[in-house]
C-alpha cells in the first residue's frame, strides 16, 4: 500500500466500492466500443486470424515456422551474442574507468558519454553503413550473417557502456573496507578488483544486469532497419502475403511481452533472494538503482 | 567533412523535426503517464489493474513493434492520420509507461509516516496529497523522469526509422542512401545533432537535481 491512504473505514470502503463499479462500467464501455469498431472492420474474421491461430488453415504451419523457427531464433541469437559481448566489454570499460590514471580517464569517460548520448538505432544503422565502407566485413559469409554481425556491433556499442556503468556503480557501492583489505594483504589494484571487488559487484548488480537484458532483447527488434531477419522483420514479410498487420504485430507484441515479463520477474526474484541473503551486516553504502537501466534506455 | 556544410540545412531540419516529435510525445507521455500513475496508486482495484497492465504491456514491447501496430494497424480499422502523428502517438504511449513508473516510485518513496502525520493533524486527502506527499515525491522523481525524457529524445530516432521521415536519423539515411554520401562524415553530423539535444538536456537535469535535492 502506498503512503497515501489510511486503513479504510466503512465510508472509505463504500466509496471504493462505488469507484470500482464506476471504473468497471467505464472500462467495459471503452472495451465494447473498441471491440465493436474492430468487428465492424472485420478484424475478427477467420481470414485475418486463420494464418495465426487456426490449425486447419494451410498457411499456419508456415507462418509459425517463419515467426518462431526463423524470426524468434534469430532475435534470441542476436540478443545472446550482444549480451555476451556487452558483458565482456562492459566489464573492461568499468575496470579501465576504475583503475586508469586521471591523465587518460577523460578519454574513457568521453567515449562512454558519447555512446550513451546516441540512439541505439543510429549506432545499428551506421554500423551497417560505415563498417563495410572501411572494409570491416566478415568474409565468405552470407549477407544475412553480415547483418547479424552489424546488429550485434550496434547493440554492443550501446549496451556495453551502460553495463560498464552498472558494474562501476556496483564496485563503488561496496564498502571501502573491501578495497582496503585487498591492498592490505598485498594485492595490486587490478588483483583486488579481479578477486575481491568484481565478483561482489556482479552479485549486487545482478538484478540491474538482468533488467538490461530486457533492453537488449527489445532493441533486437530494430534489426528490421538493416533487414536482419529477426521476429519483427519476419512478421513484416509475412504480412505482405497474409494482409493482417494488426493481428500479426499484435502476436509479435505478445511474444515480446511474455519473454520480457518473464525476464523482469526473474530480476525481481533474484533481487529478493539477494536482499534476503545479505539481510544482516554490510548493506551497500548507496542504494542500488535496480531497473534504472530499464527505465532510462531501450527502444 | 564537406557534407556537414553542404547539407547543413538537412541536418538543421532534422534537429528541429526530432525536437518537434520529442516535444509533442513528451507532453502526451507526461499527461498519459500521470493519469496511469494516478490509477496505479488509487484505492480502486480495477484502476490499479489498468495501470499495472498498461505498464507491463508498453514497457515490455519494443517501441518498433508499438509503432508498427499503430502505423500499419490503425489504417486497417479506418483510422487514418499523417504518419507523423502515428509516430508521435506511438512514442507517447510507449514513454507513458516509463513516466508512470517513475512517478509511482516517487510517490512510494515518501515514507508512510509523512502521510500519517498529515492526516493526524487533520489535513484532508487533497491537502495531504498536495501539501505533503507530492512536493516530496516531485524531488525524488526529477532524476528518473529526466532520464526517461532523455531516452525519449533518442527513441524518436526509431519513429524516424519506421517511416516518419525528416528527423535527424532519417536525414542520415537519406544522405548515405539516395544522396550517396560517405557514411562516416554523415554519422559524425548525426551524432553531433543528437548530442546537441541530449547533452544540454543532461546538464539541465543535473542542475535541476542539485536544485531540488534534499538530504534525507
Amino acid at each position: 500500500m502506498s503512503a497515501l491512504y489510511d486503513v479504510p473505514g466503512p465510508r472509505a470502503r463504500r466509496r471504493t466500492l462505488i469507484g470500482t463499479v464506476l471504473a468497471v462500467v467505464v472500462l467495459l464501455a471503452i472495451a465494447a466500443v473498441v471491440i465493436q469498431r474492430l468487428a465492424a472492420q472485420g478484424q475478427f474474421s477467420a481470414e485475418k486470424w486463420g494464418p495465426l491461430i487456426d490449425p486447419t488453415d494451410e498457411a499456419m504451419p508456415q507462418v509459425w515456422a517463419l515467426l518462431i523457427g526463423l524470426g524468434l531464433r534469430n532475435t534470441l541469437m542476436a540478443a545472446a551474442l550482444a549480451v555476451v559481448a556487452s558483458l565482456v566489454l562492459g566489464t573492461l570499460i568499468a575496470v579501465t574507468r576504475l583503475v586508469s590514471a586521471p591523465s587518460y580517464r577523460w578519454l574513457v569517460v568521453g567515449v562512454v558519454e558519447l555512446l550513451r548520448g546516441l540512439p541505439v538505432v543510429v549506432l545499428i544503422f551506421f554500423a551497417a553503413r560505415a563498417l563495410p565502407e572501411i572494409g570491416v566485413e566478415l568474409p565468405n559469409v552470407s549477407r544475412e550473417t553480415n547483418t547479424l554481425f552489424y546488429l550485434v556491433i550496434g547493440l554492443t556499442l550501446y549496451n556495453m557502456v551502460i553495463i560498464g556503468e552498472i558494474i562501476r556503480a556496483g564496485v563503488n557501492s561496496l564498502p571501502r573496507g573491501q578495497a582496503e583489505a585487498a591492498s592490505a594483504i598485498g594485492l595490486t589494484r587490478w588483483q583486488g578488483l579481479r578477486m575481491i571487488l568484481l565478483p561482489q559487484a556482479f552479485r549486487t548488480m545482478l538484478p540491474a544486469l538482468i533488467s538490461q537484458l530486457v533492453v537488449i532483447l527489445k532493441d533486437t527488434a530494430l534489426g528490421f532497419i538493416i533487414s536482419y531477419p529477426e521476429l519483427l522483420r519476419e512478421a513484416q514479410i509475412i504480412v505482405q502475403t497474409t494482409r493482417n498487420p494488426l493481428q500479426m504485430y499484435f502476436v509479435v507484441a505478445v511474444i515480446f511481452i511474455i519473454l520480457n515479463y518473464s525476464l523482469g520477474k526473474l530480476a525481481e526474484y533474484v533481487e529478493r533472494r539477494l536482499s534476503r541473503a545479505r539481510k544482516a551486516p554490510a548493506t551497500p553504502a548507496a542504494p542500488v538503482p535496480v531497473g534504472a537501466g530499464q527505465a532510462t534506455a531501450g527502444g | 567533412m564537406d557534407v556537414l556544410v553542404e547539407h547543413a540545412g538537412l541536418y538543421w531540419w532534422g534537429v528541429l523535426t526530432t525536437l518537434q516529435i520529442s516535444l509533442y510525445s513528451g507532453v502526451g507521455a507526461l499527461v498519459l503517464g500521470t493519469i496511469m500513475a494516478g490509477c496505479r496508486v488509487s484505492p480502486v482495484p480495477p484502476l490499479r489493474a489498468l495501470g499495472a497492465g498498461w505498464v507491463t504491456c508498453f514497457r515490455n514491447t519494443p517501441l518498433s513493434v508499438v509503432l508498427f501496430m499503430i502505423a500499419f494497424g490503425l489504417p486497417e480499422i479506418a483510422i487514418n492520420a499523417p504518419f507523423f502523428w502515428f509516430g508521435v502517438v506511438g512514442l507517447a504511449l510507449y514513454t507513458s509507461a516509463f513516466v508512470c513508473e517513475a512517478l509511482r516510485s516517487g510517490i512510494n518513496s515518501v515514507s508512510t509516516g509523512q502521510a500519517e502525520a498529515a492526516r493526524s493533524i487533520g489535513l484532508t486527502f487533497g491537502q495531504t496529497l498536495g501539501e505533503v506527499v507530492l512536493p516530496q515525491a516531485f524531488r525524488t522523481v526529477v532524476p528518473p523522469l529526466g532520464n526517461v525524457f532523455i531516452a525519449m529524445i533518442k527513441n524518436s530516432a526509431i519513429v524516424g526509422a519506421v517511416g516518419v521521415g525528416g528527423d535527424l536519423y532519417s536525414a542520415g539515411v537519406q544522405l548515405t542512401g539516395s544522396l550517396g554520401e560517405a557514411a562516416i562524415p554523415v554519422l559524425i553530423g548525426v551524432a553531433l545533432g543528437y548530442l546537441v539535444l541530449t547533452i544540454p538536456a543532461g546538464l539541465l537535469l543535473g542542475y535541476l537535481e542539485r536544485k531540488v535535492a534534499i538530504a534525507r
